[in-house]
């Protein structure tokens, strides 16, 4: 048996103090295996947030344990944690997050440079992922000249260029319009038709659908855990829309 | 990730925003610039003033009488003047030249031109004083002692009553009698307010019977024959004017007072390092202020690129590449900046400011550059490794 991707053992994130105490996260126990493909569900203020932000390692939990990939974040120093993020962590945001003025395949580029990869591997690398999102022939394009549904699949790319052990979602398909939605679950239904672990959070029930696994959070704490089909079968989406097959 | 790749990050993150980039070196230009510059300005003013103090000639000293209304116990008669050629008391006296002066009217062919300063002397004042004569000739010790009525007129006074003619030979009117102008005085640089070159020059009998009347002198001129020797210069002349003028020894007032050209060197020097201090604080107040607008600067870039610097936290950039790429785009902004700043100042010392010959001081070049340069740095680096410091999901947040 493999180690999980992720093993999160009773997680808790507390805000404020006194009076104004917040309880983001009640104690969250999780494990994603390798090839899932999982997604969060929950109204807001349920804590879905904050929970991605620490399994992205942005953030760090007021106690519990945290597993990725059979390290404990929550012990890393600032180096390791760049370290982590940069190879154990592809994170797709919901505002896309490129940086702006800067070419499509600058920003795909970006996080291999942080890892040290030579230019011309890492141009050849970058152009790869584009060309997984179907953007290969936009990498010349900035930010700005893009749509939202190809700023997502830019951050896409950018999150899977390298090859990290988990992509993590923020509410990927927020901000987007449907047919841009469409074409941003076809990537991750790849993607996990490609055997990489996905975890995605989300408040749309069309999104939540495609996974394998459906867990919904209330008030910071799992109350369903639905496995909507296996492991190791492409998730039920996948090859509907055909055209980004590998 | 090697310092290379480092560089060419924090030149694509000036690239970026160009407007903003070269307003910023802009801003640190002109800091640089003005402070280079008005140093360089207070510096080239003091530097005017003591050559103009050295053409006056460092080698004489002047004897004015202290006393007011020209009581008889305190006025400077010719006979003190003659008193002073005196081997034996004053051994270093090289020439002693009276001199009278007052401001009239001199008029030719119905042009009046009010002279400030109608100088009666002997003919040694020339040299003595350090006045050439440019055109024509000096009057000679026989003229003086003749009472010729002759002139020597300066610049300005040439071009008010001779435009376009040669004044050589002509006769102008002075109080009433004729002067003929036998020549005009080289153009001289002006000390202060008035101007040097009005002025006119005539044998020291004839402006006394004209004009001033055989009172007494309004000063002596009295040169050293050797610039080393002025000190001695003056206390022969003191001596002998005690003698003259009955004045007690040990006594504190005298009658008179020696002005020594080495002293008023000395005094206008202070007087022009005050000057320059005062022009060097505006200076340090540009610099303040110039350095007031990078630090604005700095700080609304690094602000405004909190979110940047989360997105490229979340990508796995260690603390480290963010804060060097930030103090590199800092380190560039300033020293470019600051090189044009220094290069403007460079072209601009060569035009002439208010009327005043810059003169780079080096150390305000070192000065201007290193503040700017250590300001962009401070103020670029600080909020830079404490957005760098932030957990990344704080600094996407930062509005």
């Amino acid at each position: 048996m493999t180690r999980p991707v992720l093993d999160v053992r009773d997680l808790k994130k507390i805000y404020g103090q006194g009076e104004a105490t917040v309880h983001a996260l009640r104690g969250v126990n999780l494990t994603v295996e390798r090839g899932d493909y999982v997604a969060i569900m929950g109204s807001s203020g349920s804590g879905k947030s904050t929970l991605m932000n620490i399994l992205g390692a942005l953030d760090i939990p007021s106690s519990g344990t945290y597993l990725l990939d059979g390290v404990d974040v929550s012990r890393l120093g600032d180096r390791q944690l760049a370290l982590a993020r940069n190879r154990l962590i592809g994170f797709i945001f919901q505002a896309f997050n490129l940086i702006p003025r800067t070419s499509a395949v600058a920003n795909v580029e970006l996080p291999l440079a942080y890892a040290g990869v030579k230019p011309k591997e890492r141009r050849r690398r970058a152009m790869a992922a584009l060309d997984i999102v179907g953007l290969a022939e936009r990498a010349k394009h900035e930010p700005n000249q893009l749509s939202g549904g190809q700023q997502q699949r830019v951050a896409v790319a950018r999150a899977l260029v390298t090859e990290p052990a988990l992509l993590l979602a923020d509410e990927p398909t927020g901000n987007l319009d449907t047919r841009s939605t469409e074409d941003v679950l076809n990537v991750f239904d790849q993607l996990s038709a490609a055997g990489r672990t996905i975890v995605l959070i989300t408040h749309e029930p069309e999104v939540g659908d495609r996974a394998k696994r459906l867990i919904r959070l209330v008030d910071g704490d799992i109350v369903a855990d639905v496995r909507q089909s296996p492991i190791h079968r492409p998730p039920v989406g996948a090859f509907s829309g055909g055209r980004h097959a590998q | 990730m090697s310092f290379y790749e480092v560089v060419r990050f924090a030149l694509r993150g000036l690239s970026a925003n160009k407007l903003r980039s070269a307003l910023t070196m802009l801003g640190i230009l002109i800091g640089v610039a003005a402070v280079i510059l008005l140093v360089a300005v207070g510096n080239g003013s003091a530097k005017a003033v003591s050559d103009r103090i050295e053409a006056l000639g460092t080698n004489t000293v002047t004897v004015m009488s202290t006393g007011r209304g020209g009581s008889s116990s305190t006025a400077l008669t010719k006979d003190m003047a003659d008193a002073l050629v005196d081997p034996v008391l004053a051994p270093d006296v090289k020439s002693v030249s009276p001199v009278v002066s007052s401001s009239s009217t001199v008029t030719y062919e119905g042009t009046d031109h009010d002279v400030s300063s109608f100088v009666g002397t002997t003919p040694g004042w020339f040299a003595a004083s350090n006045t050439p004569v440019g055109q024509g000739a000096a009057f000679t010790a026989d003229d003086e002692a003749q009472g010729r009525r002759v002139v020597v007129i300066g610049q300005t006074v040439a071009e008010e009553l001779f435009p376009g003619v040669d004044p050589i030979d002509k006769q102008v009117t002075v109080g009433g009698a004729l002067f003929t102008v036998i020549g005009v005085l080289e153009e001289k640089s002006s000390t202060g307010f008035q101007d040097a070159n009005d002025t006119a020059v005539a044998p020291l009998t004839a402006v006394r019977q004209v004009l001033t009347g055989y009172g007494s002198l309004n000063s002596i001129l009295v040169e050293a024959k050797d610039p080393d020797k002025v000190d001695a210069v003056q206390s022969e002349v003191s001596t002998i004017l005690n003698q003259k003028m009955n004045v007690t020894t040990g006594s504190s007032t005298t009658p008179y007072r020696i002005q020594n050209a080495s002293q008023l060197l000395e005094t206008q020097t202070e007087t022009a390092d005050t000057f320059t201090t005062l022009l060097g604080a505006v200076a340090a107040i540009s610099l303040l202020v110039g350095g007031i607008g990078i630090t604005n600067i700095m700080l609304v870039t690094v602000t405004e690129r909190t979110r940047e610097i989360g997105i490229r936290k979340a990508l796995g950039a260690p603390r480290r590449v963010i804060l060097t790429q930030f103090l590199i785009e800092a380190t560039l902004l300033s020293v470019i900046g600051g090189a044009l700043g220094v290069a403007a100042a460079l072209i601009g010392s060569n035009f002439e400011i208010v009327g005043v010959k810059p003169v780079i001081v080096p150390s305000s070049v070192g000065l201007a550059l290193g503040v700017s340069i250590a300001i962009g740095l401070f103020f670029g680096g600080l909020p830079a490794s404490r957005a760098a410091r932030l957990r990344p999901i704080d600094a996407l947040r930062y509005e």
